[in-house]
């Protein structure tokens, strides 16, 4: 449903008569296909591209070179931009600064209030958006007085509102505590798998991707790695490269591998690692 | 040398219908040269303590004594319990205002009163000890990427020579490469001037490998202040409280539990590799 | 100190006046505050003090909550009343220094400031009463004749109701940006005025980053959820007006009649 052809993308910077300064490219003829229903992870470092990524993906931004495609929809046309906007909600960093209206049930109502839903869908649309990311009892309420989780699932619920095909998350957890980045995972994982909703989810967190069906590694503009996450996670030391890291338990199996164990070769949770160690034959 | 919390207790919206207790009954004792750590989820507490620990916010009752000076004493000075205890916030790059980043490490050490040449001896140093290079010195911190605009706001504090040094949550928003940097450029700053360091942090990880001693505040009481290894023991109540264990720490629980020969109370990558190895080797 | 400022903020409760259509609402403030300026007697504040004490009794305000809200208004209060006390030319019952005070003189500052309180109380009832949202829906219909007149009233209205969400969340950033400061040796409150007007740049310029990083990403993520202006926009909560509405409407036409005839 998200397809991107050979696509570039620079930022260019320009002086005070216009002329160019510097070219940044940001992303360097990158190909990506996601299809319907993908739970999607991008990892990368600061400034390796992921964010320009995902505003493609929503059409915030439009590639300098080559076509995106959002379900067929290609971005570069303005007329198209609502309808993908709709199509593929997105969900950014900072709770509170992409929280327009002062009552929860008011926020979540924004999205289809744009896209013009007759008053009495809206409603009902709200109702099952609020539902679905379990804040229903918090919808009179202030998000000011919301926790940074909440604040998330509320933004959550403001795209499900809309009906969309695809949620792209842009770092929704960093701001988080583990409890707060807990709750928001599971409620993306259960739209997933419920609903059949594709995500795409940009983090810095390793554990928060391990039940992904597919990995992209970005560096310097480019995929560098895509895969399971079995595929990536064992590339333990090209990771580090990437200035990334593995979970934890991978680089515990990891290391005893190369001490000789006999583990299987990429392990992501610690269920995995117990069960291989306490029941397989170590070496 | 040292800083001593004796019962402190304060309240939000004190003389209000809202009037809740944010800190209740908090006693501790921050000797010369630790490196504490300080965890709790969103909302229990730590920032209102540690804003407590440099003056920041007044004590509804309770004393706190810096150097054996009650700092809520007439005549004490609080510019120099400020000076002394450096308190970095969450995102202080967001508090920087000078044109030039050199200028804007100046800040604190002039505000305190120093001459112009000891505050450039201190500023320069304190850049030189977060990683920021001489060619940046006369940049504005404004166009820094993010990681060196934390730096440079660190290094604000690290100027004004204080004793004892806290952050909130100083590796936030970071990528793995940026947090690891910090954390190490802290444990250098512990080891080479041996000033006590007070970490606020939400991941376990960071904790458990740079920590000495594990402060745990819950809903404003300390529910625990130990070593880190012992605190970890009680993962359960942790996770009651919105907190986790390490994820190493989770495994070596397990296999512990499934009856290996191995260390429970291993808190970092190597420890748990170390005592996997060993205990099957005794095997 | 910036937290207790209550001004302005919503207060979620269920009442009667809470429910009333916000063009009621909006228009009422402004019909109440034309009959504050017909009384000149005392049965006649007794009639619009009545009127605002019940208006709070009935949206379930608790006193202490609306009292806090006065605060910031106490010194605009104190000077015009002052001004009012002394300025005032008529009968002389006490002199000093180069002042006099005369009883027309004690009647203008009495009823200027007992003005002033119902004003501001009558204004703040509003916005208690009222979700941002609805207030800017409110005003948005009011004010849409002015769109003829090609007015951006719909864009005029989101960006009140943006900056009413955003009033508490950049107080708070302030009072941060305060603190972090002080922490590196800030000091504001000793020095001369330039000393002092000098000391809040370092609260200022970070405000002002902060508040632009903030609009961006705002206005990045409204763009995200398809706002594009208001034309094709529905409403989740169109305005309707209901029998409640025209009893209020009567109610306040009968406050203006009583001020214009009441001796």
């Amino acid at each position: 449903m998200v397809n991107f052809d050979k696509v570039t993308f620079e930022y260019i910077r320009r002086d005070e008569e216009g002329n160019v300064e510097s070219i940044n490219k940001a992303l360097d003829e990158i190909d990506l296909d996601v299809k319907k229903g993908d739970f999607i992870a991008i990892l990368g470092a600061n400034g390796s591209g992921k964010s320009t990524l995902a505003r493609h993906i929503n059409a915030l931004l439009t590639p300098t070179e080559g076509t995106v495609y959002i379900e067929g929809l290609d971005s570069k046309d303005e007329d198209n931009h609502l309808k993908i906007r709709q199509k593929t909600g997105m969900v950014f960093q900072n709770p509170d600064n992409q929280i327009i209206a002062s009552l929860v049930e008011e926020d979540v109502g924004f999205g289809p209030e744009n896209i013009g839903v007759p008053t009495k869908e809206i409603w009902e649309r709200v109702a099952f958006a609020l539902d679905k990311v379990g804040m229903t009892a918090y919808r009179e309420k202030s998000p000011n007085n919301l926790s940074g989780g909440q604040k998330q699932r509320v933004a959550i619920a403001g795209i499900l509102a809309m009906k969309p095909e695809c949620i792209v998350l842009d770092e929704p957890t960093a701001m988080l505590d583990p409890k707060g980045r807990r709750e928001v995972i599971e409620t993306i994982t259960e739209l997933n798998k419920n609903e059949d909703i594709t995500i795409i989810l940009i983090t810095h967190y390793m554990t928060e991707v391990i039940g992904a069906d597919k990995i992209f590694v970005m560096n310097k503009g480019n995929i560098k790695l895509s895969g399971t996450p079995r595929e990536i996670f064992k590339e333990v030391d090209l990771l580090k490269e990437y200035q990334l890291d593995v979970p934890q338990v991978t680089e515990i199996a990891h290391r005893l591998r190369q001490k000789g164990m006999n583990l299987p070769e990429c392990v992501l949770t610690v269920d995995e690692l117990v069960e291989a160690l306490a029941t397989g034959d170590r070496g | 040398m040292s800083l001593i919390l004796d019962k402190i207790n304060y309240y939000y919206g004190k003389g209000t219908a809202f009037e809740t207790a944010a800190l209740k009954n908090i006693s501790l004792t921050i000797p010369d040269g630790e490196f504490i750590g300080l965890i709790g989820h969103t909302g229990s507490g730590k920032s209102t303590l540690i804003q407590h620990m440099n003056g920041l916010i007044k004590a509804d009752s309770g004393s706190i004594y810096f150097n054996g000076q009650d700092i809520y004493d007439k005549d004490f000075k609080m510019t120099e319990l400020r000076r002394k205890v450096g308190l970095v916030f969450q995102y202080p790059e967001h508090q920087l205002f000078e044109a030039t980043v050199i200028k804007d490490v100046l800040y604190g050490p002039t505000n305190m009163g120093l001459d112009k040449l000891k505050a450039e001896v201190l500023a320069y140093g304190s850049l030189r000890a977060v990683g920021i290079s001489e060619d940046l010195l006369d940049a504005s911190p404004f166009e820094l990427s993010g990681g060196q605009k934390r730096r440079v706001a660190i290094a604000g504090i690290l100027a004004m020579n204080p004793e004892i040094l806290i952050l909130d949550e100083p590796t936030a928003g970071l990528d793995p490469m940026g947090r690891f940097e910090i954390l190490n450029l802290l444990k250098a700053i512990h080891e080479a001037k041996g000033i006590t360091v007070i970490l606020v942090s939400h991941s376990m990880e960071d904790v458990a490998e740079f920590a000495e001693r594990l402060i745990v505040i819950d809903d404003g009481e300390i529910k625990y202040d130990d070593e880190p290894r012992k605190v970890f023991a009680h993962a359960e109540d942790l996770r009651k409280m919105g907190l986790e264990v390490p994820q190493c720490t989770e495994l070596m629980g397990r296999l512990a539990d499934r009856g290996l020969d191995v260390d429970r109370n291993c808190l970092t990558i190597d420890e748990a590799v170390e005592s996997i190895l060993n205990g099957n080797r005794r095997k | 100190m910036l937290r207790d400022l209550t001004i302005g903020q919503y207060y979620p409760v269920e009442s009667v006046i809470h429910r009333l259509d916000p063009r009621t609402k909006f228009l009422g403030t402004i019909i109440f505050i034309v009959a504050l300026f017909l009384f000149k007697t005392f049965w006649g504040f007794l009639l619009a003090g009545g009127f605002i004490v019940s208006i709070i009794a009935l949206a379930k305000l608790p006193p202490k909550y609306v009292l806090k809200g006065m605060r910031p208004i106490i010194f605009l209060l104190l000077f015009m009343m002052i001004f009012n006390l002394l300025l005032t030319p008529g009968e002389v019952i006490g002199e000093w220094w180069i002042f006099s005070v005369t009883k027309e003189g004690i009647y203008s500052a009495l009823f200027m400031g007992l003005r002033l309180i119902m004003l501001v109380l009558g204004s703040s009832i509003m916005t208690y009463t009222t979700t941002p949202n609805n207030l800017t829906s409110g005003m948005e219909s009011v004010f849409g004749f002015l769109k003829v007149f090609k007015v951006p009233v719909h864009e005029l209205a989101m960006m009140v109701s943006i900056a009413l969400r955003f009033i508490p969340i950049l107080m708070e950033e302030t009072n941060k940006i305060m603190k972090a400061q002080q922490a590196r040796g800030a000091d504001f409150e000793t020095g001369g005025p330039i000393k002092r007007a000098k000391a809040l740049i370092p609260i200022l310029v970070p405000l002002f980053v902060s508040a632009f990083r903030r609009a961006g990403e705002l206005a990045e993520a409204m763009e995200a959820r398809c706002y594009h202006g208001g034309d094709g926009r529905t409403k989740m909560k169109p305005l309707k007006y209901h029998k409640r509405d025209l009893v209020a409407y009567l109610v306040l036409v009968g406050i203006v009649v009583g001020e214009i005839f009441i001796p």
